[in-house]
């Protein structure tokens, strides 16, 4: 979707503030979201790109509005809502459903350390045909779905070269609908800073920019 | 003001209906009362978060043990000191370094780093003549097993918007003026590879013990915004 999330190449967001020695944490808070949001994961009712996408379809005002866990929570709500593990009036009330069986947590503190050091792997060991090879001169799609993709706006319509090919890996825009993880390669273009921003940009600067087979068309 | 749990968990549900599902707010109209009526973030996340983790524990949908083990794995156990340990051997071995670069998460797994939000990783190296930075314009993507969970201004939208169209006023905002002959090549995570900065190794390190190098190395090197000088820092904690 051509949302507020795809901020690359806007203007007028501000100067960049890096604080020093940094927690990672401000406040506790933010690490319960944090931590609710990876447990509730663990439940594998959706996946990382339904729950990108459910951030994403946050309005613009409020996205800008909200701090970054803050987001989090209230995507993490709406999944919740929508996967039916709970239901509004149990949130309204702050109770479980007296009706409902206590279930037992799939994260336990020993599955963790798992998760942490194994990860969730987007890649996938099946033989899929790549459609374009490395040196190959490629184009962005132009292409405006309205749900979720990984296809930045201000590469669309764009030309570039393949300079390597990642492998197979899970496609975004239909995992994040539940249409299937339909893999396919995903490859580093090298897109030429001029090509993306004309004649202000350096002539020898460049963006990378990982992007999949469907993404794609040669140029 | 006087809030309860219900108050809050109310709010929770009117924030995520309102900015999400127009459905979902009409179902909410009863709440629609409260004085906190007009606000979709509640002002307190801090009591909204606590009312919802209670009620996810009540159900039995989290554990809170599980929860613990997961802030303090990226508060005390995962961040750039990991990183900066495969910089100092990519500097001090270059057989390490060559495996770095080449098939990158087999060389990051040998020093037993790896994992989640680092599943697929690509290390790209800063010479006199080639400047790396990593940005994710999308979203937040950041290479957690190296570098920790990400610094707000990463996650910010000045920076997630200015790196790409302007790399070199991003950087100079950071205090690092590239020559006009340095090419600057941007890194934008859009997919699940999950980039680290090999940063130049600073001149007047030649007798430093690997973990005298791994000292010297910032977090802000491995994402592409700063250099390393002999008299750095180096990263805390």
């Amino acid at each position: 979707m051509n949302g507020v999330h795809d901020l690359g190449g806007m203007h007028g967001m501000g100067p960049i503030e890096a604080e020093k020695n940094e927690p990672v944490f401000h406040e506790p808070w933010q690490g319960r979201a944090y931590a609710v949001t990876r447990a509730m994961g663990a439940w594998g009712k959706w996946n990382l790109d339904a729950s990108r996408f459910q951030r994403e379809l946050i309005p613009p005002a409020d996205y800008f509005r909200m701090s970054y866990y803050e987001r989090w929570i209230v995507g993490l709500v709406e999944l919740m809502l929508k996967t039916g593990l709970v239901t509004s009036a149990e949130l309204a009330s702050g109770q479980p459903d007296p009706a409902s069986a206590k279930q037992t947590p799939p994260l336990t503190p020993a599955k963790v350390q798992v998760l942490v050091s194994k990860g969730i792997p987007a890649s996938r060991d099946v033989s899929v045909a790549a459609r374009f090879h490395p040196g190959q001169h490629v184009r962005a799609r132009n292409m405006n779905p309205v749900s979720h993709t990984r296809l930045p706006r201000y590469t669309r319509g764009k030309t570039g070269t393949i300079a390597r090919d990642h492998g197979v890996f899970v496609f975004p825009d239909t995992n994040a609908l539940f249409l299937g993880e339909k893999p396919q390669h995903v490859y580093s273009v090298r897109f030429a800073a001029r090509e993306l921003w004309g004649d202000q940009a350096a002539p020898q600067d460049s963006v990378y920019v990982d992007l999949w087979d469907d993404y794609l068309e040669p140029a | 003001m006087t809030t309860t749990r219900r108050d809050f968990l109310a709010a929770a549900v009117t924030a995520a209906g309102a900015a999400v599902t127009p459905d979902l707010a009409h179902a909410q109209e009863p709440h629609h009362d409260h004085d906190h009526d007009h606000q979709v973030v509640p002002s307190d996340p801090a009591l909204r978060v606590k009312a919802l983790e209670s009620l996810l524990v009540e159900k039995g949908l989290v554990d809170r043990a599980a929860l613990d083990a997961l802030i303090d794995t990226y508060e005390h156990k995962v961040g750039p000191r990991n990183g900066a340990r495969v910089v100092a051997r990519a500097w001090a071995d270059p057989a390490y370094k060559q495996r770095l670069l080449t098939t990158a998460d087999v060389a990051i797994a040998e020093l037993g780093y790896g994992g989640l939000q680092g599943e697929h990783m690509v290390v790209v190296e800063n010479t006199a003549k080639v400047h790396n930075l990593v940005v994710c314009t999308l979203c937040s993507c950041y290479p957690w097993p190296v570098l920790g969970l990400p610094p707000v201004w990463y996650k910010s939208a000045p920076y997630r918007s200015r790196s790409v169209i302007d790399p070199r006023g991003v950087l100079r905002e950071f205090g690092l003026d590239l020559a006009n002959d340095v090419e600057v090549r941007v890194w934008d995570s859009t997919a699940e590879l999950r980039y680290l900065v090999l940063p130049e190794r600073p001149a007047g390190t030649e007798k430093m013990s690997e973990a005298e190098l791994a000292g010297l190395v910032t977090r802000d090197s491995m994402v592409g915004v700063a250099k390393i000088t002999a008299q750095a820092q180096g990263v805390q904690a």
